[in-house]
């Protein structure tokens, strides 16, 4: 992983190619993080992807996490990784929760998904990934190619790893209850 | 009966040319263009005509529950689509109403060939989390165990892809020796599968007496049986047909589609986080990363033996090498105390007591920490909220990322090599579904 300064040195070169992208840097448990705003990912991405003495060119994992009751509500979690040397960088986009806005453009509030840019064109390994964060978390990402449900069934209503989602509320259907689950047969 | 041998003929005529112009560079038909032009004139020829079939789920080759949208024109397949989760069980989500040390047999029984690896990724990012460090003789115990269970997954691999292949004697060979290590898991930590045998801290018991002799008997044995299985397979006209030149996947691609692991190799990427540093204690090891040449299925078969042999190296110097001492952390925090300190010590009782009614709490802190199983990169991302359950356990699956490449390795090919290379990906749809 990259040292504090290091890291300072990378948000700087992120930050001159288009300034606020940066919001805050750490290095915790041995791991640096960079966290940037959600309209900069993909500037951010290209940027440690394309530089030539950065070069994180592979992309471990992307995945989501719900922070409630934290402000923004969520963050996607990029995991580089720079073959050459060795070193592992966290880029995490924190995004907002929009359900807890306003009512706008004729859409109730609490329809409305979060949305980030996809990276599927920079690393093409984050398709199935960025799928499977909008399968489970409701986070949609703009301009990926495939955009759907990968792991619960197409059409499943929900987003079932969201922190208010409840574990276990679904009833398992078996032949002695069939009767009462209601129109289980549609 | 007449009719059928034509056909034979004509289809092994037609892989053969198929074998002899390969261009990888030749541009792919689009499904639709061909669809298209089928409504007229010659198009509707048998051979012409596109055919979009379902493989799976519950097809005998897919190694599980996976579903395969395969697009066909004759026997050629123009596009390919998998479509995962119908094993998915919700692990993850069950995981955030566990407490930690609840969460270990949970994560296990994701990838179930691979449990000690699943456990370790886990355990290690809890220990990173609260920075508990283990001591020297539990990162012997772990990389021995992980060892073993990598030789046994890729001899569940061997077996299961030679019989796709049509060779089922390898499936019972296989089997024998595997058998021999489940029985050496269970002289260790009781259970043959989902041993639940790795803790936050160490492990959960030593190496009971006559182990170590044991393993060194599975040890002497193995080589031997690695060569017979090469003997079975190496010379074998029909395997060597099906698996050189197919699925070729050129390295490049693979390390943007993310696919880690044998695969990898495969393609001649020398990549194996084995060889990173301040993974428990692989650094005293003298061990080869096993690479191959173009990233065939043959290649891909002959990194996994390989990488079989480098393990049972591995346990060997393992065995040598052994530490004396304790096998698991003494710190109370995190460690049950020993059962005999209950009845003299209060604050043992007190330690056992909160730890197995509340569990420990983990300070806020988010993690990613990623090992080598026998399939990839295997990354557990776990964020504690600073209660005694974590708020998210994720895993990133290296079968769920290597599946990517599955598209890009029969695209082209013909359907009876969609086999071939599925076998040779080595999917665990449990590890995939999650």
């Amino acid at each position: 992983m990259p040292d504090a300064p290091g890291l300072e040195l990378i948000a700087q070169g992120i930050e001159e190619g288009r300034g606020g992208t940066v919001i805050e840097t750490s290095v915790e448990h041995d791991r640096a993080t960079l966290v940037v705003n959600p309209d900069g990912i993909l500037h951010a991405l290209t940027w440690l992807r394309d530089t030539p003495e950065q070069g994180y060119r592979f992309l471990s994992s992307v995945h989501a996490a719900d922070y409630l009751p934290a402000t923004p509500r969520f963050a996607v979690h990029y995991e580089l990784l720079c073959r050459e040397r060795m070193e592992r960088l966290h880029v995490k986009a924190l995004l907002a929760d929009p359900a807890a806005g306003e009512e706008s453009n004729g859409i109730p509030a609490d329809e409305k998904l979060p949305e980030l840019d996809s990276c599927v064109a920079l690393y093409p390994t984050a398709d199935f990934q960025e799928r499977e964060a909008y399968d489970f978390f409701g986070i949609v990402f703009r301009g990926h190619p495939d955009l759907r449900r990968i792991l619960m069934p197409e059409d499943y209503v929900g987003w079932p790893q969201r922190r208010d989602f409840p574990i276990g509320g679904e009833p398992v259907l078996f032949t002695h209850n069939e009767i009462e689950t209601p129109r289980w047969f549609e | 009966m007449a009719d059928e041998l034509l056909r034979d003929e004509a289809d092994i005529t037609e892989r053969g040319v198929a074998r002899e112009a390969e261009d990888p560079a030749a541009p792919l038909v689009d499904a639709a263009e061909i669809a298209h032009q089928d409504l007229e004139g010659p198009g509707l020829e048998p051979e012409q005509e596109i055919l979009t079939i379902n493989m799976g789920p519950h097809h005998p080759a897919t190694h599980g529950v996976l579903r395969l949208i395969v697009t066909l024109q004759g026997e050629r397949v123009l596009a390919c689509k998998p479509v995962m989760g119908y094993l998915h069980t919700g692990i993850e989500k069950s995981c955030e109403d566990k407490s930690y040390w609840k969460v270990i047999p949970f994560v296990e029984r994701m990838d179930y060939l691979s449990y000690f690896f699943q456990m370790e990724a886990f355990c290690g990012t809890i220990e990173r989390l609260v920075g508990l460090e283990i001591p020297p003789r539990a990162k012997y115990l772990r990389v021995l165990h992980m060892e073993l269970n990598r030789i046994m997954s890729h001899l569940v691999w061997l077996g299961t892809s030679a019989l796709d292949l049509g060779a089922i004697s390898m499936f019972w060979y296989c089997f024998r020796e595997r058998d021999t290590i489940l029985d050496l898991f269970e002289m260790s930590a009781g259970q043959r599968m989902h041993t639940r045998y790795f803790q936050v801290g160490g492990v959960f018991e030593d190496i009971p007496v006559g182990f170590e002799r044991k393993v060194r008997q599975f040890c002497d044995l193995m080589p031997g049986r690695i060569d017979q299985y090469e003997a079975l397979l190496d010379k074998n006209e029909i395997f060597l047909h099906r698996t050189r030149n197919v699925g070729v996947v050129s390295r490049e691609r693979l390390l943007e589609l993310g696919v880690t692991g044998p695969l990898l190799r495969a393609a001649g990427e020398p990549w194996d986080l084995r060889k990173s540093p301040g993974y428990l204690s692989y650094g005293d090891f003298d061990f080869k990363i096993p690479v191959g040449t173009i990233g065939d299925g043959y290649d891909r078969y002959r990194v996994r033996v390989q990488e079989m042999r480098e393990s049972v190296r591995i346990i060997e110097q393992c065995l040598d090498g052994l530490p004396e001492g304790p096998w698991i952390s003494d710190d109370r925090k995190y460690v049950l105390p020993p059962r005999d300190e209950l009845s003299t010590s209060m604050e043992s009782l007190i330690h056992h007591f909160k730890l197995v009614t509340e569990g420990y709490r983990v300070a806020p802190g988010e993690l990613y920490y990623s090992i080598e199983s026998p399939r990839g990169e295997l990354g557990c991302f776990v964020l504690a909220d600073g209660s005694s359950k974590p708020a998210r356990v994720h895993f990133r699956d290296p079968s769920f990322v290597n599946l990517q490449a599955f598209s890009d390795m029969s695209v082209g090919g013909l359907i009876a090599d969609l086999i071939q290379n599925l076998a040779m990906l080595d999917p665990i749809i449990g590890g995939v579904d999650r």
